[in-house]
């Protein structure tokens, strides 16, 4: 059973549609029943959703592994929170400059190693050379608080101002959620037009690709651009989020792997993958934290090895993730 | 009859090694040409300049009057030329009808037109059943046929095959003889073909050109080139030592 | 600025270049054998580091003495992260063994952290602030130590991969992994040795890079980097060109330095990473395959 008319669901059936839905009622009605903690929680859980999402249009759909993506978060971070600071520029008219500062960063290293060639392994090692390049030099412009990081005069907290993003966490919630979903829709259209199967065949085999009249360095540019611009706005978030910026945090390449887990752990190349993973992921990780805080243990470190004992589990057991079997269980379809 | 494809002085070395050299044939239009010769004459390479995989040292290639040597593989994709790989390269990951759709893209206006063309490709090629299975799980003839029909979704005027039939069972090859010539006598479709399987180059091609160490020795229709003492010496010299 | 001053500065980047270079070996013997880039190598010398502390501070031993059980124990650990982990993923794509040893990477630093607290700690020998004179310039005792400590066990290694039958049969396997099953070469082994070596090399690097450098566990992605960095400078898979980019790059952050912020020093490495890797991708001694 198809469903016809809303060009946005084209293809779903109605199975899959019904248990959208009931995600999204169910993610509406979170701050009605949920506390700060949990609340700050699930702002974290669609933040990975977000990012993720923009990952994979990268890694997922046209094959190419960066793990320099905080480079992206923390341009789109530092562009708005200095207009902001600095010109009293507000977040929204922000986060186009952020995503036009990111796209060209994006741009010039896709153009690079593109043009030089430099893949797999080496292109890896090119992303991250360029994030912490700028971390470090971020670390050195004063103007932006080097390294003692940079701050947002904090909020007001009589009212939510949307338009300037200063407000309580519902607020910020109701932000990400309309971010994670907007990012899922654009996905799935991404993936269902020319531009997805362009990238799905590149990302499979750029000579047979190149053979069937794919411009290859195009849509290779096309795909870094894309998921550079998607990124971008995650860094605005994050910045009217947490009010405080450091190049030694935003940038660092901790980060950039972060933000690939739940891709990978949720399905890489799946758009569902992202949001299942950021949830299995972020849920287990707080929940283990909280376990050992009633149990009185304080032990830093422990949630990242429990991100590295989840990467390591999911690769080697289930290296396409684990949305793929859970969509065939539930009869969906995987992507 | 009009020629689709010229190759005029068509050399290529690597490292000294000359893999192709002063290689001059053409193809002509709605005829299948078969390109034989023994193992590392020249003929995928000879393929791979055609296609633009690699550029030439010296020489052009003229494919429809125009001028098309040194063009990326994408941009001769576009002027009309589809090619097959010797060693298959499927879309692994991806379903057959993907595989076949992401080739039709190129011509036609959106997915939507794309997939229905594919699977009138499909269909001809009797894919039809397989279209929702990974590529990964085909069979080495079902990835042929794969890698055949991904090409004829490009809707190329010149079909450049190189070995489609190898590591094929004769009955199986007898199947990809058939639809090669219903494509080349129903669709008029001009190929060339890169060919071990002398039954089917007997079958198939109009005419036969012959490289050994990559010059051509030879040239002409099949029976002719068969009997020249060139050639029987360039196969006995090259299989027996 | 003083020649002097430059020229001693230089001295002390290229000996500490040399123990970077132990690192990177490590890190190109693994990648030219198996094409496995060992995204834990940072993190294996920070192991390796905090062994010599421990040992240090437990039982006052010197970490010259410590050289060879920490190299011992952890070509140990390498061998058995090969052998139980890695191999199934010699055949996997590129970037899933990545992410494998992204995984492996990230439980050792935090794995480090639970264990020792975020608090750096050092290794202070008794003749930690002696120094050499040579005419102007000034040499620092424990740099000169562990720099031709280093060159020694490069060259051990050299001469192993040269001169002993496994040597052969490693580099046979790594040139025609096929051809070296044919043979009857037990590949699996050969590479799990290979891990091990590999990762020996590092240990001993950290053994001695404790002498030189405070060690934190977060230290350990930094020098994952900087172990490309070398390799990539001086070629991946190359044993010569690990040891030539060590000393390229521990002088160039040396003199970054000097005429730089020091904080800025390893922008300079980036910049020269991202440099070789545009224009030469396979680094200055790299087999261009």
């Amino acid at each position: 059973m198809r469903i016809a008319g809303l060009p946005l669901l084209a293809g779903l059936d109605r199975r899959a549609v019904t248990l959208l839905a009931l995600l999204l009622i169910g993610l509406l009605f979170v701050p009605a029943v949920a506390g700060p903690y949990l609340l700050s929680i699930m702002i974290l859980v669609l933040y990975f959703a977000y990012v993720g999402q923009a990952w994979n249009v990268m890694m997922g759909m046209a094959g190419q592994l960066s793990l320099g993506h905080s480079l992206y978060v923390g341009l789109g971070a530092y562009v708005a929170a200095a207009l902001f600071v600095h010109a009293g520029i507000g977040p929204w008219i922000g986060a186009l400059a952020a995503m036009a500062v990111a796209t060209l960063a994006g741009a010039v290293i896709g153009y690079l190693a593109f043009r030089f060639r430099v893949g797999g392994v080496y292109f890896a090692l090119l992303t991250i050379a360029f994030a912490e390049f700028t971390r470090i030099g971020f670390d050195h412009m004063t103007w932006l608080g080097g390294s003692a990081g940079l701050f947002l005069p904090v909020a007001q907290r009589e009212r939510n101002d949307l338009w300037s993003l200063r407000g309580d966490p519902v607020m910020f919630y109701y932000v990400i959620l309309g971010m994670a979903v907007t990012a899922l829709a654009l996905c799935r259209h991404l993936a269902r037009s020319r531009i997805g199967f362009y990238w799905r065949a590149i990302r499979e085999d750029p000579v047979a690709a190149e053979a069937l009249g794919i411009d290859v360095f195009r849509y290779k540019m096309l795909a870094a651009m894309a998921s550079s611009a998607m990124t971008a706005p995650a860094g605005v978030f994050f910045a009217f989020y947490y009010n405080n910026l450091f190049p030694e945090q935003i940038f660092s390449m901790l980060r950039s792997i972060e933000l690939i887990l739940g891709p990978i752990i949720g399905g890489l190349g799946t758009l569902f993958g992202p949001v299942l993973g950021a949830f299995v992921l972020t849920i287990l990780a707080e929940a283990l934290q909280e376990a050992l805080q009633t149990l009185g243990w304080q032990i830093p470190g422990i949630k990242q090895v429990f991100y590295g004992f989840c990467l390591l589990l999911v690769i080697v057991f289930l290296p396409n993730g684990i949305w793929p079997p859970l969509a065939r269980r539930l009869g969906l379809d995987v992507r | 009859m009009t020629a689709a494809l010229e190759v005029v002085n068509l050399s290529k070395s690597f490292r000294g090694l000359r893999a192709v050299v002063d290689v001059e044939f053409t193809a002509a239009a709605g005829v299948v040409t078969a390109v034989i010769g023994p193992n590392g004459a020249g003929k995928t390479t000879l393929f791979n300049l055609i296609a633009g995989a690699i550029k030439p040292d010296a020489g052009s290639v003229r494919f429809g009057g125009t001028d098309i040597t040194g063009l990326r593989p994408d941009q001769i994709c576009r002027a009309g030329i589809g090619r097959t790989f010797q060693l298959v390269r499927p879309f692994a990951g991806l379903t057959v009808e993907e595989n076949v759709t992401a080739g039709a893209l190129m011509r036609e206006p959106d997915v939507a037109a794309a997939r229905v063309h594919a699977n009138e490709i499909l269909a001809l090629l009797d894919l039809s059943d397989r279209r929702r299975r990974l590529a990964a799980e085909l069979t080495l003839p079902d990835r042929k046929r794969l890698e055949l029909a991904r090409a004829l979704a490009t809707q190329p005027t010149l079909l450049l095959l190189d070995e489609v039939m190898a590591g094929l069972r004769p009955t199986e090859t007898d199947r990809m003889v058939e639809t090669l010539t219903r494509l080349n006598r129903e669709r008029g479709l001009t190929i060339v073909l890169i060919e071990h399987v002398m039954r089917a180059v007997m079958a198939l091609a109009g005419k036969v050109i012959v490289l050994h160490h990559g010059e051509k020795i030879a040239e002409g229709s099949p029976a002719a080139v068969a009997t020249d003492p060139a050639v029987v010496e360039s196969y006995l010299g090259a299989e027996v030592a | 600025m003083p020649l002097e001053l430059v020229l001693n500065v230089a001295v002390g980047g290229v000996l500490t270049g040399l123990v970077y270079g132990l690192m990177a070996l490590g890190l190109s013997v693994i990648f030219g054998v198996m094409r496995v880039v060992n995204f834990a190598h940072g993190e294996m010398m920070t192991i390796a580091m905090y062994a010599a502390v421990i040992a240090f501070a437990q039982w006052q031993l010197d970490p010259f003495l410590m050289l060879l059980p920490v190299a011992g124990g952890l070509f140990l650990f390498g061998y058995a992260l090969q052998a139980g982990l890695i191999n199934p993923f010699i055949a996997r794509p590129e970037h899933s063994q990545f992410i494998l040893l992204v995984a492996v990477a990230i439980i050792m630093v935090n794995g480090l952290l639970m264990a020792f607290g975020p608090n750096a700690r050092n290794v202070l020998v008794p003749y930690a602030l002696d120094s050499f004179e040579f005419g102007p310039l000034l040499v620092d005792k424990v740099r000169l130590y562990a720099a031709v400590a280093s060159l020694g066990l490069a060259a051990a290694l050299f001469v192993f991969f040269r001169g002993t039958r496994t040597g052969k049969a490693i580099r046979a396997a790594a040139d025609n992994h096929t051809g070296a099953l044919v043979v009857g070469l037990n590949v699996q082994r050969l590479y799990a040795l290979t891990f091990g070596l590999g990762s020996a090399c590092v240990g001993a690097a950290g053994c001695l890079m404790a002498l030189l450098i405070d060690v934190t566990p977060t230290l350990g992605p930094v020098y994952t980097l900087l172990g490309f960095v070398i390799v990539i400078v001086g070629g991946l898979g190359s044993m010569a060109g690990a040891l030539l980019g060590g000393v390229l790059i521990g002088l160039s952050e040396a003199l970054a330095g000097l005429f730089l912020v020091p904080s800025a020093k390893s922008m300079v490495s980036f910049a020269l990473l991202i440099l070789v890797l545009l224009i030469r991708p396979h680094g200055l001694l790299g087999r261009s395959t």
